[in-house]
Formats: C-alpha cells, sequence, structure tokens
C-alpha cells in the first residue's frame, strides 16, 4: 500500500478513534493520535500477518507497550479484519474485550498485555530472543511513550538487546513530548533520546512519525543492531485543539469539541 | 471542508449528549448521585498540614492530578517532586529524603506501588522504618479500566510487610483527620486513597478516626459487619435497608488494617449470637476477611457463622464501576441481599 493510501486509513481510524472515545465517554485520546500513522504503516503495510490466523507462527509480533492508547489499536486491528468493526462500539462498555488495556487472553492480535508502563520492551525482547533461539524469521517491533521510557525496566530491556545483538527488534518512540501530568521537558526530560539510545549500541533513526513518507522506510528499515525509530510525533495529531495540549492526555471532548474534531479530520477522507 | 460522512450512533440522538459510562473512567468517583462529597481531601489536607510543618515534602511519578496531589504542588511548589515515571526510583529517592529528615509523602497508584516497587519499599523504607507515606489512588476495584490498574490485592501483598502501618479510609472526613494523624506516626505508612471528589459518610455517625483503633459506627442484635474503606460506606448503606426488613446490623469499621485492632475486633465478636460478616474492596486472599478470621481463631472466638463479602480470586473485568460492584458483591445492593440471604439460612 501507498503512502497516500495509508495517510487516507490513518484519517479514518482517527475519526472512529474520536467517536469510540466520545460514546464510551473515556480514554486516552491524545496519545491515541500521535501513534496512530505508525500503527496503520505497521497494518497495513508492514507487518507480516494473517488477521484470520492471528497465531500463525510466522507472524511478525507487534506490542503496543503504551496500553492506554488501547483503542487506537482496536481500531487498526478491526480495520485490518481481526475483529468485526461494529465491535469497536463496545469499548470500555462491560463485558466487551474492549477494556481499557489490551489483552491478550481476549482480543485476537494483542501479543501481551500491557498498560502498566515499562513491560512491553522487555517482552518483547524475550520474543526477538526467542526467534533467535527457534530460527523463526518473525520480526519483533515494540511501540513505547517517551514518558514510559523514564521506566527503568525499559533500560534493562535495552542493554539486553545490545548485548543479545538482537538485529530482528525494533523499538519506535512515541516521542510526542508530552505525558500523563505534564510536558517531559518539565517531568524528567529523556531528550535528546538518539545519543542515549546509541551509547547502549542500538541503531537510531529519527523521523516525523506523522509523516507517512517517513514512517514507512523507517519501520522497513533492517540493520545489523537492534533498532530505535525515534519518531517525532504531536500529541493530539490532526485536532488542532487537542494538539499539544498536555490536558488532551485522557480526556472526552465536549459535543461541540467532538463535532469540530469530526470535521477537521472529515476534511481529507 | 467536506462534511462528515459520520452518522451520530442512535443512543446520542435520543436527546443525551451525555457519553456513557463516565464512571468507566480511570478516575471514577464512588459517590452515589445525591451523596455530599469534599474535593480533594487528601490534597487539601496535606497542604494545611505542610503549613505548620516545613519537613513534608510531596511526591508523585507522574500521577499529581490522579492522587490529589496537584493541590499540594500549588500549595507548596518548592516542596514538590515530579519523579517521572519511575516508581521504583520513587520510592528509593523517598527514602534518601528520609534518611536527611524530611517526610516524604509519595503518590502512584496503589497496583504501582504494590507490584512494581514493593522490594524497594519494603528494604529501603520498611526494614530500617523510614518515615515514608505511601498514598495510592485506585485501590481495590475502584477503576473500570481493568486488571492492571485494580489493586485487588494490595492490602495481602502490604500485611506481609514487616512495619509498615496499613490505612483503609472511607470517606473524605477520614482522610482528612488520617492524614495529621499518620504525619505524627513517625515510621513507614501506605494508605489506600479515595480521590477527587469523595463522600463525606462518617460525620453523620459523630465518627472520630483514630490511627489503630476499630470504631463500632452503629450497633445491632442480628450480624455484625466488619469492614474498612469504602465498604464501611456500603455496609452503613446496606444496615439501612436491612434495618427496614426488620434486620438489626452493627457495623465495626476498621480503618487501620495494620496493626489490627484485635482487641475490640475480639470484643465484638464475643457479643456472641450475631453472624460475622467481613466485607472489604480487597479479593479476598490476604486481606482484613483473613485478618479478622485469623484473630478470632487464636482468640478462641467462634461466631454462629462467619462470611467474608470482598473480590474474588480472579483477575476481574474491565467495565463500568457500578456494573463491577455488582457484579462482584460489593454494591449495597449486593451486601444487602447476601447479608439477608445469610440469616435466613
Ligand atoms: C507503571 C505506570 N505508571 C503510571 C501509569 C499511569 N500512566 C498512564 S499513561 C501515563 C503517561 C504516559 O505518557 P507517555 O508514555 O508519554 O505516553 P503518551 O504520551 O504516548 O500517551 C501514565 C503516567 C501507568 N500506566 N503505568
Ligand atoms: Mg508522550
Amino acid at each position: 500500500m501507498e503512502p497516500t493510501e495509508l495517510e487516507r486509513i490513518a484519517r479514518q481510524i482517527r475519526l472512529r478513534d474520536l467517536q469510540a472515545v466520545y460514546e464510551a465517554g473515556a480514554g486516552h485520546i491524545g496519545g491515541e493520535m500521535s501513534v496512530i500513522d505508525i500503527l496503520t504503516a505497521l497494518y497495513f503495510r508492514v507487518l507480516r500477518v494473517w488477521p484470520d490466523q492471528p497465531k500463525h507462527p510466522e507472524r511478525d509480533r507487534f506490542v503496543l507497550s503504551k496500553g492506554h492508547t488501547a483503542c487506537a489499536l482496536y481500531v487498526t486491528l478491526a480495520k485490518r479484519g481481526f475483529i468485526p468493526e461494529e465491535e469497536i462500539s463496545t469499548f470500555l462498555q462491560p463485558h466487551s474485550r474492549l477494556n481499557g488495556h489490551p489483552n491478550n487472553n481476549k482480543v485476537p492480535g494483542v501479543e501481551t498485555n500491557t498498560g502498566p508502563l515499562g513491560h512491553g520492551l522487555p517482552v518483547a525482547v524475550g520474543m526477538a530472543k526467542a526467534a533467535k533461539l527457534s530460527g523463526a524469521k518473525y520480526h519483533t517491533y515494540v511501540i513505547t511513550g517517551d514518558g514510559e521510557m523514564q521506566e527503568g525496566s525499559n533500560w534493562e530491556a535495552i542493554m539486553a538487546a545490545a548485548q543479545f545483538g538482537l538485529d530482528n527488534l525494533t523499538l519506535v518512540i512515541d516521542h510526542n513530548r508530552f505525558q500523563q501530568g505534564a510536558a517531559l521537558a518539565d517531568t524528567n526530560d529523556l531528550a535528546p533520546l538518539r545519543p542515549k539510545l546509541e551509547a547502549f549500541g542500538w541503531e537510531v533513526t529519527e523521523i516525523n512519525g506523522n509523516a507517512m513518507s517517513e514512517v514507512v522506510p523507517a519501520l522497513e528499515h533492517r540493520s545489523s543492531r537492534p533498532h530505535c525509530i525515534v519518531a517525532h510525533t504531536n500529541k493530539g495529531h490532526g485536532i488542532s485543539f487537542m494538539q499539544d495540549r498536555v490536558d488532551w492526555h485522557h480526556k472526552v471532548p465536549s459535543k461541540e469539541q467532538y463535532d469540530l474534531a469530526v470535521a477537521e479530520l472529515s476534511e481529507a477522507i | 471542508m467536506r462534511r462528515s460522512k459520520y452518522i451520530r450512533p442512535a443512543h446520542l440522538e435520543n436527546g443525551s449528549d451525555k457519553p456513557r459510562l463516565t464512571t468507566s473512567a480511570m478516575i471514577a468517583s464512588i459517590a452515589g448521585p445525591d451523596q455530599p462529597t469534599k474535593p480533594a481531601p487528601f490534597g487539601n489536607a496535606l497542604a494545611a498540614l505542610a503549613h505548620k510543618d516545613d519537613g513534608i515534602v510531596g511526591m508523585t511519578a507522574d500521577l499529581a492530578k490522579y492522587t490529589d496531589l496537584h493541590v499540594f504542588r500549588s500549595a507548596h511548589p518548592d516542596r514538590f517532586y515530579q519523579m517521572g515515571m519511575a516508581e521504583q526510583l520513587l520510592m528509593m529517592s523517598a527514602a534518601g529524603m528520609a534518611r536527611e529528615g524530611f517526610q516524604p509523602w509519595v503518590t502512584t497508584y496503589a497496583v504501582f506501588a504494590s507490584r512494581r516497587a514493593y522490594d524497594f519499599i519494603c528494604l529501603a523504607i520498611a526494614e530500617v522504618m523510614l518515615d515514608v507515606k505511601i498514598v495510592c489512588a485506585l485501590p481495590g476495584l475502584t477503576t473500570g479500566y481493568g486488571p492492571s490498574h485494580q489493586a485487588t490485592e494490595d492490602l495481602a501483598m502490604f500485611r506481609g510487610m514487616p512495619n509498615l502501618t496499613i490505612l483503609d479510609p472511607c470517606d473524605a472526613s477520614e482522610i482528612e483527620q488520617a492524614v495529621p494523624a499518620i504525619a505524627a506516626h513517625k515510621g513507614p505508612v501506605y494508605m489506600r486513597l479515595l480521590r477527587g471528589n469523595v463522600p463525606l459518610v462518617l460525620d453523620e455517625y459523630g465518627y472520630k478516626f483514630e490511627l489503630g483503633k476499630a470504631k463500632l459506627i452503629r450497633d445491632g442484635k442480628d450480624t455484625l459487619i466488619i469492614s474498612s474503606g469504602l465498604m464501611t460506606m456500603r455496609a452503613l448503606e446496606a444496615a439501612k435497608h436491612l434495618q427496614k426488613d426488620g434486620v438489626d446490623a452493627a457495623v465495626l469499621h476498621v480503618p487501620t488494617i495494620k496493626p489490627l485492632d484485635e482487641g475490640t475486633i475480639v470484643a465484638e465478636c464475643r457479643k456472641g449470637g450475631r453472624l460475622v460478616v467481613v466485607a472489604e474492596n480487597h479479593t479476598v486472599i490476604g486481606g482484613l476477611g483473613e485478618a479478622v478470621a485469623g484473630t478470632l481463631l487464636r482468640a478462641g472466638v467462634l461466631p454462629p457463622a462467619f462470611r467474608q463479602i470482598g473480590l474474588p480470586d480472579e483477575f476481574l473485568e474491565a467495565g463500568a464501576l457500578p456494573t463491577l460492584h455488582d457484579q462482584y458483591g460489593l454494591s449495597t445492593l449486593k451486601v444487602t441481599e447476601a447479608v439477608k440471604g445469610w440469616l435466613s439460612k
């Protein structure tokens, strides 16, 4: 699929995500808007996956470590055919499989449970290591938040990945410059990320993570070392009044805000 | 600009623009629709106390707003530390500050303090009796966001930690009273936090909090409900319903889980002939229920029947909080029904 087509899909996913958060009355919309272009590129171009066989042994492994943005993953999985598209309207409802954080006992296509931040990358290291042991050809991708990188478990995993020479592992850091309560810079500023990962022995690519033409080649890049993509994104990307506003980390739009956001996102579909 | 192709869902067309399930949010309130509440009792009480005590510092792991510590941050910006999303660092740096004579009040969600930072709290804080107050939101089943955020076993874990004082307050007024009380107690404390607009329940009964004391809030001859945290609120509501059906229920509130007020518990259970029910917002494993059961057995007190209301030994479902409280038996209705059922047997 070509970048322009992928951009169209990303817009549809944004719109459906917005609608789902509005209807459910909860959701982490800011971090969903920032990561959707990367999810789209993965599921509609990069990942080798078979929606009707979510446990296919040769599938590429994908872990959404920033599990609070589960809704964006559900919408993407639905659009790709892992779960019925109608099911999105059950997000956060009683007895739904689509909980506030992705659960792999329940949702086909979810590789591991996340939600407590700092879990995804260490698990992905194990998956990539397993492929080395078994000789499997799958590639392992993981997306973390930038605030999430403050968790020490990530740095333990970063050390191990380099030590094990995991050239079959790609970490994407959704560098939207905000976390829950404030800007990353005003919390525990990890930026610049590149020199830190490089110092640990990783290859690093920096991209605009909301530009499909940069996202796709970065994800398809293969290296002789573990690869980190520092994806510069905007929290709330695509919705003007949410963008770069920390209060939209976890907030539900009013009716007026919702209509405005729908109009903005619908523009290019 | 092209018009949207989006079709509004039917339930939003029916005159209701209110999003459904607002209570499923991470920050769900446990207050009933007409219940009196107070905003951020913990944050306000700590900010007030810190005006008198300049050794108090506030620290969090990117959860100020969701633990009401933002109130302290506004009042004392120079003594507020944002440690980032790093719960292990949060506990360890609090230990360091406490060693140097400060009194750190650290906040995060209960799941992260218990599951992630346990080792750090245990050895760096509890073993050496440092004066660190750990105050955690989303205890037990107080969010619909699923197992990753539901601290169903925090009390079981922390009860096993020597030296640690453990609190499970019921309402806003109790939280306000607990803050100066635990500040005055030199040593590590874990307090379960109800945050946001927190119900006001206990004033109506003339209740006063005392650290380490269980208190009989209402007396009754048919059953004794022993409870902590928000379940005391539920037990008191249930007692009113039971009264209408001619059932006389006593409620013994146990805000200090450890050290447990064994004397009061044993004395109340000795007043014979009453069904004893322990109600807790926690798994039935390792919490107040088993603590009371062990106490009674050791004292040789055997009530005619002993029952537990609590969460099952399972990873719970996600969804809207009121639905989940019904499903897992924590709602007033379910408590009332359960007690009636046991008494009729
Ligand atoms: C271990 C842990 N601590 C705290 C939280 C609460 N929390 C949920 S999202 C979030 C901020 C995430 O920021 P970031 O990683 O930058 O994600 P994004 O900006 O992409 O939403 C926090 C603190 C959590 N889920 N897990
Ligand atoms: Mg971020």
